[in-house]
């Protein structure tokens, strides 16, 4: 049993944490974040970098690589904050890939892997999103109804109207698919396992950045001649948030393991992801603001845009509660077939 | 990564888990049975075990033991936990006493200690907390006294399980008072067959009386008991307590799994699981329960692998207790009148788990070394 990543998996987490270091530091986060725009320059460096592409096929223009990278990179665009729609786009792809007819596959991929193309995809109840990450730019958006169909149309074909999102780092969309329009797509809607696997890792990065955060201002802050992490109420917030994190994060490495080697596993194991990552980003960006007092009410200082980021991702395709219903649901079968057994 | 195990890990689990099939102890005596026939059934236990060379697969093979990797040591607890089988009457024996001689103790201890060990044929307590050193443990007063070839030792211990049943006591007492609190201190092997050492059971909320207090009223100890030298007790202590969690953590995780399995079976008979707020309780339970196994795994083999244990082995036991008590809390619900009546395992599980979050680390202990030690958080100054 092995939870290292390989020496080449190492080296995409380098590679991107360094990159993104540089290229998305919160001043530029924040810039974009108050013009409400994607960072163009960054997304076409990532795109001549090939990351939109990493977990797409190679005869479709991808990598060809697994879930374990794409969730690499997902996470460090988690951590910067990266004003970019990279994971909307490679969450559609992940669906188009697995779910989406020849044709689909055909006319959607490629773009998708060069970032030509954008891609989106969100929870809709009767061809309705309200709120689309991505959505805005997209070209092509895929609408999970909660029956788990699911159907792909292009932009042209749907009524997208832009919306404020609470995340101003990324743009949203409400979207609508009139009946007939698209295509639907295999019931059970294979990738959306690797779907919530990209925004759970997205969530630990956002989750790992803001206890970072926290634990450097408390080292810093001094408050009755101590600094403030001192203080046993901050410090053990603070262990809770690592704890989360942590939690999280070995749910999320498990399902992005089970996407590539253990496909029957998958279900579930990103089901636990999704609620474990979802609790973690609610939990430890609010514990972020919390432990930065005053400070981390205000609109200057940073930590509000993970919080921002995290609100949304942890309801993007179904919230903490909504998986652990799945779970209990996959739970009654097993129960059920033993029984049977 | 790869999350499963190699075929050597297959073998090592394949081969134990055919021996236990063949081998599973009787059924627990009855509570009212008393604690002694528990523990007669625990030694007969640790016995068979021994005899079939499956006491400590752990222990180097020139000490009786076989060998194992960690991650096959790893998964023998979970084959017993999996089993359903008592834990070895000389535990503390088998996870503590005998690694921390292999450590420090001299040729002669090791000759004369590790096998009866192994064989249950003398059982081991560790007398380390005090009525008020328990999370400051290096505040401890017992106090030794060198007299001739021989200590003389006076003070109180408390939380000492298994003391009835000892022969060899592990304790830490301070040598040299005018030392610096960490560095007065010495670890002895203390013979617990003298009239200067009384045990008094301490009956805990279940009922039971798995821990003790001593009192220990000028006992002898032989120069020769001295462990790892005069005055370096505090770091011969170290070594026992880091075993102290390494092990038994798997079995006890395999226990909160089959509790919870259990749990969800009758949640299941009854309906519940369609019942969304069981349904959320149990589902986060059973993703707790998940992640603990991943966290704990990946504790061990980060370590193994890589020589680097992250940040995982001080967050396990947290969780691990944390869930257990929320897990029995929630059987309470789901299983309903039963689990409130005595002498249902249910109850005594209720009220069993109410320690977890107390021995071998308090949580709020665990949380100050995590925030210390992983997120490098200042130590909050304490008045001396």
């Amino acid at each position: 049993m092995d939870f290292g990543l390989t020496d080449d998996q190492r080296d995409i987490q380098r590679t991107a944490r360094d990159l993104l270091a540089e290229r998305s530091t919160f001043a530029r986060v924040r810039e974009h974040a108050e013009a409400r725009s994607t960072d163009q320059a960054l997304w076409r460096e990532l795109c001549e970098l090939g990351w939109p592409g990493i977990a797409i096929a190679e005869e479709h223009g991808g990598q060809g690589l697994g879930t374990i990278e794409l969730s690499i990179l997902c996470e460090e665009l988690g951590r910067a904050l990266a004003p970019v729609p990279f994971l909307a786009s490679a969450m559609a792809a992940c669906v188009i890939e697995q779910a989406g007819s020849p044709a689909a596959r055909e006319r959607w991929l490629p773009g998708l892997a060069s970032g030509e193309t954008i891609g989106a995809l969100a929870s809709a109840a009767d061809g309705t999103a309200g709120l689309v990450v991505g959505g805005a730019e997209a070209g092509v958006i895929v609408l999970i109804e909660e029956d788990g169909s699911g159907r792909l149309v292009s932009a042209e074909d749907a009524e997208v109207t832009p919306i404020d999102a609470i995340d101003p780092t990324r743009s949203a969309a409400r979207v609508s698919a009139p009946d007939g329009a698209g295509e639907p797509l295999e019931q059970g809607c294979p990738g959306l396992g690797r779907a919530l696997v990209a925004v759970s890792a997205e969530l630990v990065g956002v989750s790992e950045r803001a206890l970072e955060m926290t634990v450097e201002y408390v080292k810093d802050r001094k408050q009755f001649g101590t600094p403030v992490g001192a203080y046993q109420a901050v410090s053990h917030r603070c262990a809770q948030m690592l704890l989360d994190t942590e939690r999280a994060r070995s749910a999320t490495a498990q399902a992005a393991w089970s996407a590539d080697a253990n496909p029957d596993g998958l279900a579930e194991a990103a089901a636990m992801a999704k609620a474990a990552a979802s609790d973690a980003g609610r939990e430890v960006t609010t514990g972020a603001i919390q432990m930065h007092g005053g400070i981390g009410f205000t609109w200057e200082a940073d930590v509000h845009w993970l919080y921002k980021r995290a609100q949304i991702d942890s309801a993007l395709l179904g919230g903490a509660s909504r998986h652990r219903a799945r779970i209990a649901e996959l739970l009654a079968e097993r129960v059920a077939a033993s029984a049977a057994a | 990564m790869d999350l499963t195990f190699n075929e050597r890990e297959t073998a090592f689990r394949d081969e134990l888990r055919a021996w236990l099939a063949e081998n599973h102890p009787p059924a627990k005596p009855a509570a009212d049975a008393g604690d002694d026939a528990q523990y007669a059934w625990r030694r007969d236990w640790q016995r068979h075990l021994y005899e079939a060379g499956w006491a400590a697969p752990a222990w180097p093979t020139e000490y009786g033991g076989r060998g194992a990797s960690q991650t096959e040591s790893a998964i023998y607890f979970e084959e017993l936990g999996r089993a359903r089988v008592p834990f070895a009457a000389n535990t503390l024996g088998l996870l503590l006493g005998g690694p921390t001689l292999m450590v420090w103790g001299t040729p002669e201890q090791k000759e004369r200690y590790l096998t009866p060990i192994l064989s249950a044929e003398e059982i081991w307590c560790q007398g380390f907390s005090e009525p008020d050193a328990g999370s400051d443990l290096a505040s401890l007063k017992t106090r030794a006294v060198k007299d001739g070839d021989e200590w003389v030792v006076t003070g109180q211990k408390v939380w000492t399980s298994g003391a009835q049943y000892a022969k060899w006591c592990m304790l830490v007492a301070r040598t040299d008072s005018e030392a610096a609190k960490h560095k007065g201190l010495t670890y002895f092997l203390m013979d617990m067959d003298q009239e200067a050492v009384q045990v008094r059971p301490l009956r805990q909320i279940t009922g039971e009386a798995e821990f003790n207090e001593l009192f220990i009223e000028e006992a002898r100890i032989p120069d020769a008991n001295v462990v790892g030298g005069v005055g370096n007790g505090w770091k011969v202590a170290l070594t026992t307590l880091m075993n102290e969690r390494a092990g038994l953590g798997f079995a006890l995780q395999i226990r909160l799994r089959q509790l919870l399995d259990d749990v969800i079976a009758a949640a299941a008979e009854k309906g519940l699981l369609e019942d969304s707020l069981y349904a959320d309780k149990i589902a986060d339970l059973h993703v707790r329960c998940e992640t603990i196994r991943l966290l704990a795994w990946k504790g061990l083999t980060d370590a193994e692998r890589y020589g680097q244990p992250g940040p995982e082995g001080s967050l396990v036991k947290w969780l691990w207790s944390d869930t257990n008590q929320r897990a029995t809390q929630l059987a309470a619900d789901v299983i309903g009148p039963e689990a409130l009546t005595s002498g249902t395992l249910w109850s005594y599980e209720l009220m069993r788990a109410r320690g977890n979050t107390i021995e071998g680390g308090t949580t709020e202990v665990l949380k100050n070394i995590v925030a210390e030690r992983v997120l490098g958080l200042p130590r909050l100054k304490v008045a001396a």
